[in-house]
């Protein structure tokens, strides 16, 4: 895992960028973000305990890191594709970055590709879970360092 | 025969979109739409003749009184009750169960003895006899169920002893469609004495209900599953029982005197409706009511039985890899399905995005899940208006998540 080339903004400009191509239809911004979970690779299995299990979110989602150079690595699974494909977008605006980037990250993306409106209140509500549980990770690392 | 384009235009939220696409209401099992009678009896009463029933002495209330007590005359033909007083109004399924295991059970459960429900109950009848059974060292006891998501009649049998005091069951399951064999499962509880609550949640506008010919000592039902409003529903219970019951809840119109040397209860149905009631939607229960006598619930049964088969045909022929979980012969318009390799959320979201309403999860079902070993599925509900072409369009989503994904 490399140490991230483009800005936390600059990645999110590219994904609203791709969803922007989707046209706001529904169907197929769904379809591509199953497939964007379904592109990210599976965790090992042992790592699907409960203690990596992201609270707040309806579908399970499992998170664990590592810090590497100063530089924090995520990996995630969840049981569906959708939300498989939710974390994904966020770990490819926050991998490899360093516990201070994350922390003041602003993640502007979701809103303006209007995620909320297409997942429905409770996964939108997951979604900030998954985010907070990043932060909390890059917090820690934070401490650590 | 039905006239399905006439009965359709009854129900203003049919000709709605959703996300661009017309609706598609699969989520029948969950509530059903509402006719246009039920929507206006709901304003006419507050435009008209808003008051309490049962207290002033004005021609308001008056009319609200009898509008009120004219739906309970109505259910008590719908369920062919002996009496209007055995018609108990009640906030839906769940609080009729709740009435029923605080009172009856409360009164009756002693330590040791025992509540049998099936496998396949709802929360709603598991978690209140759990609660009443806990607080008298009683237990609750589930029938198991085949594969097929039947109850095993055998092993019911088994169960009964004379510890058995209530026998509390889904007439028509939520999750699996099944109808159960109630007149068999009351015949024999009442064998060993037991008494029997049937919930109805998902029979009453389905199946045809004489709780006389059931022989039940208890019917439960919620108004919101039989094209009425939410909030709503009824307790029918034997009369005796009932008399013999402690009240539920205290204050307003289940007292007949109260001092603080003692109070005295009204006589039924009152004794069991506390406080002022939902008068607005126990008056437009009435046009629900009206509604399915004025189509004939043969009718609409025959209508929903066409709906399931056909769904369940070209699921099973144009969609292989989905595997129907509740396979009986007798099934109410339910069709619950997982399909390999794709999780039931995601299915129901896909579906969504062309305006087909489903239902996902498990169904407050947990315990029928774990017996499957599920998280859930995908749960297609079908009602009198829905449509063939609503199924094909549902098939073919099917198909393409399918195709992207399975
Ligand atoms: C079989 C069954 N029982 C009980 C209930 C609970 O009904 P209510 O929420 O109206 O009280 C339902 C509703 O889904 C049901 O399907």
């Amino acid at each position: 895992m490399s140490v991230a080339t483009k800005s936390i903004e600059e990645v999110q400009n590219d994904i609203i960028d791709d969803f922007d191509l989707l046209d706001g239809d529904r169907e197929s911004t769904i379809f591509y973000i199953m497939e964007l979970g379904q592109e990210l690779p599976a965790i090992d299995e042992t790592h699907m305990v409960d203690e990596n299990l992201i609270k707040g979110c309806q579908s399970k989602v499992w998170l664990t890191t590592d810090f590497v150079d100063g530089h924090v690595i995520f990996n995630a699974d969840s049981n569906t594709d959708i939300t498989k494909g939710l974390i994904s977008l966020l770990i490819r605006v926050l991998n490899g970055r360093t516990p201070l980037e994350i922390m003041n990250a602003d993640l502007f993306f979701f809103e303006k590709i209007g995620m909320n409106g297409v997942i429905g209140s409770q996964r939108s509500n997951g979604f900030a879970s998954m985010i907070k549980q990043m932060k909390f990770y890059a917090l820690a690392y934070s401490a650590k360092n | 025969m039905i006239d399905i384009e006439q009965l359709r235009s009854e129900f203003p939220i049919l000709a709605t979109e959703v996300n661009g696409h017309p609706l598609t209401y699969f989520d029948n099992g969950a509530t059903n739409q509402k006719p246009q009678s039920v929507i206006d009896a709901l304003s006419g009463y507050y435009k008209g003749y808003n008051s309490n029933v049962h207290r002033g002495a004005h021609a308001l209330a008056d009319k609200a009184t009898q509008a009120f007590e004219h739906t309970r005359e109505l259910l008590k033909e719908f369920v062919n009750a002996p009496k209007t007083e055995q018609i108990i109004f009640t906030k839906g399924t769940t609080e009729g169960i709740n009435l029923v295991a605080n009172t009856y059970g409360r009164a009756n459960l002693q330590a040791g003895d025992e509540v049998i429900v099936s496998t396949m109950e709802h929360h709603s009848n598991i978690v209140p006899w759990q609660i009443v059974a806990q607080e008298k060292g009683a237990t609750v006891r589930n029938i198991p169920i085949s594969d097929e998501g039947e109850i095993i009649f055998e092993e019911f049998e088994k169960m009964l002893s004379d510890k058995v005091k209530i026998v509390s069951i889904v007439h028509a399951s939520n999750a699996l469609g099944t109808v159960n064999p109630v007149e068999r499962i009351i015949e024999k509880a009442h064998e060993i004495g037991a008494v029997v609550l049937i919930d109805g949640a998902q029979s009453a506008a389905h199946l045809p209900i004489d709780v006389q010919a059931l022989n039940c000592d208890f019917f439960v039902t919620s108004a919101h599953k039989m094209f009425g409003p939410t909030g709503m529903g009824f307790l029918y219970g034997k009369e005796d029982i009932l008399n013999d019951m402690p009240p539920f809840m205290g204050g307003g119109e289940m007292i007949k005197e109260v001092s603080f040397d003692g109070t005295t209860f009204n006589t039924l149905p009152y004794k069991f409706e506390a406080g002022t009631p939902n008068i607005a939607d126990t008056v437009a229960y009435a046009k629900a009511i009206e509604f399915i006598n004025r189509y004939g619930k043969e009718n609409i049964a025959a209508r929903e039985k066409e709906l399931l088969d056909y769904a369940t045909k070209k699921l099973i022929e144009e969609v292989p890899t989905a595997k129907i979980i509740g396979t009986s012969s007798n099934k109410v318009s339910v069709l619950s399905f997982i399909i390999e390799n794709i999780h039931n959320y995601d299915i129901g979201m896909m579906l969504d995005a062309r305006g087909i309403a489903v239902r996902t999860g498990h169904h407050c079902t947990q315990p029928l899940m774990a017996r499957y070993g599920l998280e859930g599925t995908v749960r297609a509900s079908f009602s009198v208006y829905n449509t063939f072409e609503e199924i094909d369009n549902f098939i073919e989503a099917l198909k393409r998540i399918v195709k992207m994904f399975g």
